[in-house]
């Protein structure tokens, strides 16, 4: 499905991802755990053709997108719903999710998607003609997933969803990732609280400073002492 | 009845509406208060498709003089009686001395050039956000006007374009604004529209939806210059006189203002700023005459009170009038 090799992002002189390669199979949850500046967020946007690659190869489904635009990997299949949810503030939450479906042609399908999101998240439901700008941040994490689901994506990506929220919005919004993942959604998730990330992935990659520290099964890098001890705290 | 074809019809309706009011001034009113009239839909138009780029996109544009511009030269060099062309333009090329074109093809074409030169300088200058956009296209207010002073052949440099057919009168600036208003309206209500908001409110989440940033702000940069062009060429023909100083930052700053105080990404804000900014310092100017009783007239003070309710607008309302709303007419029904 994705399978990254040897990738390196720099900004000016400083490189935030330096030689990371990972990889992600149809139908897994993968995450990325790490602290803060570690470059997990750069890794996805190096994904998605917004962040300056220096060198390295991104292969999505056999294709390498590397030096693709952005819209041309959305194309592809891969929707990213970015780190501090970036909602349309100024566009209601129906707006947003029409506009999370851009590049789709196919009108009627286009609604029943709506429709498939607001069952997902009925909250979202009932502020339709609010703006986005007007909801809580877990509502806006709620509509920046639905937006991003809109694309009938192939492959998610979500940066932080759990940032700012409360432990209850939290957990709902992990049940809504539980549930897209059991339904066969192949998810790239990337997280600050490992704990929760560790529960819920089938895989992880640890990343330190740019780097892939530790690599493997959720179920194993969970006990792991050394993750323990510094992204556990226990 | 499904609410797009019912708010067609309504609009249709006000259209003839507006039909009627403006038979009624051309009936009533006299020359005076046409010509204000008639400024008022160039306002329009103006401040409309600005908010095309500057309201919907975000791309805080002030090139609009340079289009303006653009639009009118382009214009007037198409209209101009053979006759005066041979005896005022001996340099201009002979295909172009030997036309006299009606006021409607040399209007659009006057837009479509100016649509043209936006495509192209859009490509450097898109690269740009912000402040930096804004400068740039100020820049390009400059070039336009060197280009217009030193290029004798054909703009007859400083001394400008005289005795152009006054064709231009408020059923062509209306019709024309109720054209910028109705495209405008469509675009914003379609996923290009979205697009263009979607770029403005976050510029990272939309590209993370597929939507292509170049493309989209360029085709509201080119689509704003159109109208800017359009207007320009409706002002010569109603001034009928133009000169490459016509078209100076004080004409885009007064648009800047009246889309500003109406409320960017409000389409209803920008024509009511458009109206109440035009009326308003004709009314001032009164008041500077009027003032005269003791010694000189008061010049200036309407400029002042303008600028001034500027800077109040911003301290104390910044969103504007309208603050991005519409306001839906009666009878229409709020779209899906």
């Amino acid at each position: 499905m994705l399978r990254i090799e040897g990738l390196t992002v720099a900004y000016g002189g400083i490189e935030a991802v330096r030689g990371v390669s990972l990889d992600v199979v149809e139908g897994e949850l993968v995450t990325i755990v790490g602290n803060n500046g570690a470059g997990k967020t750069t890794t996805l946007m190096a994904i998605s053709g917004v962040a300056p690659i220096r060198s390295g190869r991104i292969v999505i489904n056999g294709e390498e997108t590397t030096r693709l635009a952005p819209h041309a990997i959305v194309a592809r299949g891969v929707a990213h719903c970015p780190e501090g949810r970036l909602v349309f503030g100024r566009l209601t939450v129906h707006e947003n999710l029409r506009l999370g479906a851009y590049q789709r042609k196919d009108g009627a399908s286009v609604r029943q998607d709506i429709d498939r999101v607001y069952a997902l998240f009925p909250r979202l439901l009932e502020r339709r003609t609010q703006l986005a700008g007007t909801l809580s941040g877990g509502e806006q994490q709620m509509l920046a997933i639905g937006r991003a689901l809109m694309s009938r994506p192939r492959l998610l990506m979500l940066d932080e969803p759990s940032l700012g929220l409360a432990p209850l919005i939290v957990q709902r919004i992990f049940g809504v990732i539980r549930q897209l993942h059991a339904e066969g959604v192949t998810i790239l998730l990337v997280e600050q609280n490992a704990h929760l990330a560790l529960t819920v992935a089938d895989r992880a990659y640890v990343l330190e400073t740019g780097e892939v520290r530790l690599a493997g099964a959720a179920k194993e890098l969970i006990d792991n002492p050394e993750v323990r001890k510094a992204y556990l705290s226990q | 009845m499904k609410g797009s074809t019912r708010n067609l019809l309504v609009g249709v309706a006000y259209v003839v509406l507006l039909g009627g009011l403006l038979w009624l001034a051309q009936s009533t009113l006299n020359n005076y208060y046409l010509r204000i009239l008639a400024v008022i839909g160039i306002n329009i138009i103006l401040t409309v498709s600005l908010n095309l780029t500057n309201g919907f996109t975000g791309d805080f544009s002030l090139g609009i003089a340079a289009f303006m511009a653009i639009g009118a030269y382009t214009a007037a060099l198409l209209s101009l009686p053979v006759a005066m062309k041979t005896a005022s333009f001996p340099g201009l090329p002979e295909w172009l001395q030997g036309i006299a074109a009606p006021f409607l093809p040399a209007t659009i074409a006057g837009g479509l050039l100016a649509a043209g030169v936006a495509a192209l300088v859009g490509v450097p200058v898109l690269r740009l956000r912000g402040h930096y956009l804004a400068v740039a296209t100020l820049g390009l207010m400059v070039i336009v006007r060197i280009v217009a002073n030193n290029w004798q052949d054909v703009t007859r440099g400083a001394r400008g374009i005289n005795g152009l057919p006054p064709v231009s009168n408020i059923w062509w600036t209306f019709g024309w604004a109720v054209i910028t208003i109705y495209v405008v309206w469509m675009i914003v209500n379609s996923p290009y529209g979205r697009a263009m908001i979607g770029v403005r409110e976050d510029w990272l989440a939309a590209q993370a939806r597929g939507v292509r940033l170049l493309r989209t702000r360029m085709l509201a940069f080119t689509i704003s210059a159109f109208f800017a062009g359009v207007a320009g060429a409706l002002w010569a023909h109603l001034i009928t006189a133009i000169t490459p100083s016509s078209f100076s930052f004080v004409i885009t700053f007064n648009i800047v203002v009246m889309l500003v105080v109406g409320g960017m990404g409000s389409i209803t804000g920008s024509v009511l700023g458009a109206v109440l900014l035009t009326l308003l310092p004709e009314g001032l100017r009164q008041v500077e005459t009027a003032l005269a009783s003791g010694g000189a007239p008061v010049y200036g003070l309407s400029q002042i009170i303008i600028a001034l309710l500027a800077a109040l607008v911003m301290i104390f309302r910044r969103q504007g009038l309208f603050g991005g709303k519409e306001l839906r007419l009666p009878g229409m029904v709020e779209r899906e």
